[in-house]
């Protein structure tokens, strides 16, 4: 068991340029199912093996695909993304960095009622190591194993991948949620998933200043966990009113502190790592309890 | 992006809310001739991108047109939060019986637009929301329907603004909201919202903030971006693609993703430093990304050390350690170096910097103690 995807989920790749073009082969390499993509036109032609699909309702038809990886740059994407969720992609996983906030709040407005779970944007993907990659991150850093890991940064994400597989602990799944102001999948909602998930023994969440997010992971967590979780905190020496790099990671005014994040972790009586390089020895001791 | 009152007001009147009879000023004189040609008391506005402006005293009103003068000399060249003010705008002053304050912006946790209404204006909002939540009303309207008659009606109702001016709330609001939709606003505010005592209502400042993601299709509102001189660096780092923000120590940060950054600026804090940017290069870190990336932390004259923080990715450790390598060959840094490659190739890279005049460590802890050390260390000579 696993969340989101596993050996059995696949994968069409909307926006077959050099990015989309390159992370497939990576995919495939990784043992993703990549059936097929899509490029209006381009039907009936492969590119690099790959069968493609005019449209993603005859590529859905076609290849029996349940999830998608976007790769369209952002003016187009919003168009992208509600492709693929009118054609009922199960799993839609965004890598596209820069949409407008407002072709996203109408994205989310459509998954309101959608039957789709949108992973992104402007995150790394996910992964289920040994089973499958749908995403941008190098697979050498994650190894199979009991760990959740969900995180709102990229190569983030891979350091502390690394840093869990050096010291033997493996992933069950690990959700790169995005660093953006509106994502499909909130931090709590991703941790949900993997409390839920039989696969999981624990959960790592690493977070940003910027919104409340982690807050309400907490908070859940605090009402609902069953399993132990360690926390890491980014931007925790960032000053108030500056963007640091996400368009999401902002402090404004007393919203959206390292330290009411922290705080919101510790009244859970989940461990906040002060470095990612601490993640995995808290981890080990909240396993060992 | 910023625009200054006078062009979001320019954009509330387009779209059909009321404003007060205004005019923009360079020059003393010219603000004298904007007050005569207006012909009643005005208010003379700096127009600069900062919050604060009448504390600062920004703003003053002036009761004719020498005053006016007199006025735009005073606040023409002033310094607001840093920011020289360059023009000022000369607007009717208002017959203000009462205030409100009318805002909307995203939000993150519905993700949803919040239209937020009060009784209580003039005052930051923030303030308010402190010291009396219950003043403030809230809706959130889908952003595919925009804001609708009978969500602004529930809006006033809430606020408890005044049954005359009700309908011309209601309007107002709801003109805001297409002004909101249309300009791709992070944030537009109208306040205060006056009340006159005639019982007519107008924007008496102006706020509008745009999504700088949505830029490519606002071409008329990209024409308005200004840069401030302590915003170049940032402007320059953006064209190159990278994200940098100025901070105010001493170690200057080059690394690759922002949540990588983020910690390396935590791990220099961790270590007892400052650090004295944050600098994302994005995905990779060949040569010329290196080269440019050094050039703009280096023309910060505070920077003592550097760490540069990469994590090999898709790009293997011993391609950015070739990279580091051909820069600092060509042209060798002013302050010392830390290098910390992790991921991907990441043993090859750091073996290719063995014996280049730089430090190289192994993990993000060790580099940062060791940029904080350097920084710290006394100026050679």
């Amino acid at each position: 068991m696993s969340v989101l995807l596993d050996r059995n989920t696949r994968v069409i790749v909307q926006g077959m340029g050099r990015e989309g073009r390159f992370h497939a082969d990576r995919m495939k390499e990784y043992g993703t199912k990549v059936v097929g993509g899509t490029k209006p036109g381009a039907g009936g032609t492969f590119i690099d093996g790959i069968p493609m699909f005019d449209t993603v309702a005859s590529a859905v038809e076609e290849t029996g695909a349940n999830a998608s990886i976007v790769f369209v740059p952002a003016p187009a994407a919003m168009d992208a993304l509600l492709e693929a969720i009118d054609a009922q992609i199960e799993l839609v996983i965004a890598i596209t960095e820069g949409i407008p906030v407002a072709d996203m709040l109408k994205v989310a407005a459509v998954l309101e009622t959608a039957a789709t779970t949108l992973v992104g944007p402007n995150g790394p993907g996910a992964i289920t190591p040994g089973q499958s990659k749908i995403g941008i991150m190098p697979a050498e850093n994650f190894s199979p194993g009991g760990v959740g890991f969900v995180s709102r940064s990229g190569t983030l994400t891979y350091e502390i991948a690394d840093l869990l597989t050096r010291a033997g602990l493996g992933q069950s799944t690990c959700i790169g949620v995005g660093g953006d102001p509106v994502i499909g999948l909130p931090t709590p909602d991703a941790v949900r998933l993997l409390n839920e998930d039989p696969a999981t023994e624990a959960i790592v969440i690493v977070g940003e200043i910027g919104g409340s997010a982690e807050e309400r992971a907490a908070e859940y967590l605090r009402a609902e966990g069953k399993k132990p979780a360690v926390a890491f905190i980014a931007g925790r020496s960032a000053p108030p009113g500056k963007r640091m790099g996400h368009a999401g990671a902002i402090v404004s005014g007393n919203q959206g502190t390292a330290e009411s994040k922290v705080r919101g972790f510790e009244e859970a009586g989940i461990p906040v790592a002060s470095a990612p390089s601490d993640i995995p020895r808290l981890l080990k001791e909240v396993l060992h309890h | 992006m910023k625009v200054h009152e006078y062009q979001a007001k320019q954009i509330l009147q387009r779209a059909g809310i009321p404003i007060p009879d205004g005019r923009l000023a360079t020059t003393p004189d010219e603000a004298e001739s904007a007050a005569k040609a207006i012909g009643a008391s005005v208010a003379v506005k700096a127009q600069v991108h900062a919050g604060g402006r009448g504390k600062a005293g920004g703003i003053k009103v002036a009761k004719s047109p020498s005053d006016a003068k007199a006025a735009a000399t005073a606040i023409l060249g002033m310094e607001i939060k840093g920011l020289r003010v360059g023009k000022v705008y000369v607007e009717r002053a208002a017959d203000v019986a009462s205030e409100l304050y009318l805002g909307i912006t995203l939000d993150r946790d519905r993700r949803r637009p919040v239209v937020m209404l009060s009784t209580v204006g003039g005052m930051e909002i923030e303030e308010v929301a402190v010291a009396s939540p219950n003043k403030i009303a809230r809706g959130w309207p889908s952003p595919l329907l925009g804001l609708l008659a009978f969500e602004a009606r529930a809006l006033v109702f809430a606020a408890g603004v005044a049954e005359a001016q009700r309908e011309t709330v209601v309007d107002i609001a709801r003109r805001l909201y297409r002004v909101y939709a249309e300009t791709d606003a992070n944030l537009v505010e109208i306040n205060p919202l006056f009340v006159q005592k005639d019982g007519s209502v107008l924007a008496g400042d102006a706020k509008l903030d745009v999504d700088d993601n949505a830029l490519f299709r606002q071409a008329e509102l990209a024409k308005l971006k200004e840069v401030s001189p302590d915003e170049e660096a940032e402007e320059r780092a953006r064209a190159l693609g990278f994200s940098f923000v100025q901070l105010d120590g001493d170690v200057g940060i080059i690394g690759n993703g922002a949540g990588l950054v983020m910690a390396t600026l935590d791990a220099v804090r961790n270590a007892g430093g400052r650090a004295a940017n944050f600098l994302d290069v994005g995905g990779g870190a060949k040569e010329a990304v290196v080269k440019a990336a050094l050039e703009i932390v280096l023309s910060n004259p505070r920077v003592r050390s550097v760490m540069i923080n990469i994590f090999g990715g898709i790009t293997r450790g011993d391609e950015v350690a070739k990279g580091i390598l051909a820069v600092i060959e060509k042209h060798p840094p002013s302050v010392p170096l830390v290098v910390r490659l992790s991921g991907t190739e990441a043993e090859a890279g750091r073996r290719l910097l063995e014996g280049a005049a730089l430090e190289s460590r192994a993990t993000m802890d060790e580099a940062a103690a060791e940029a904080v050390r350097l920084a710290q260390e006394p100026a050679r000579a």
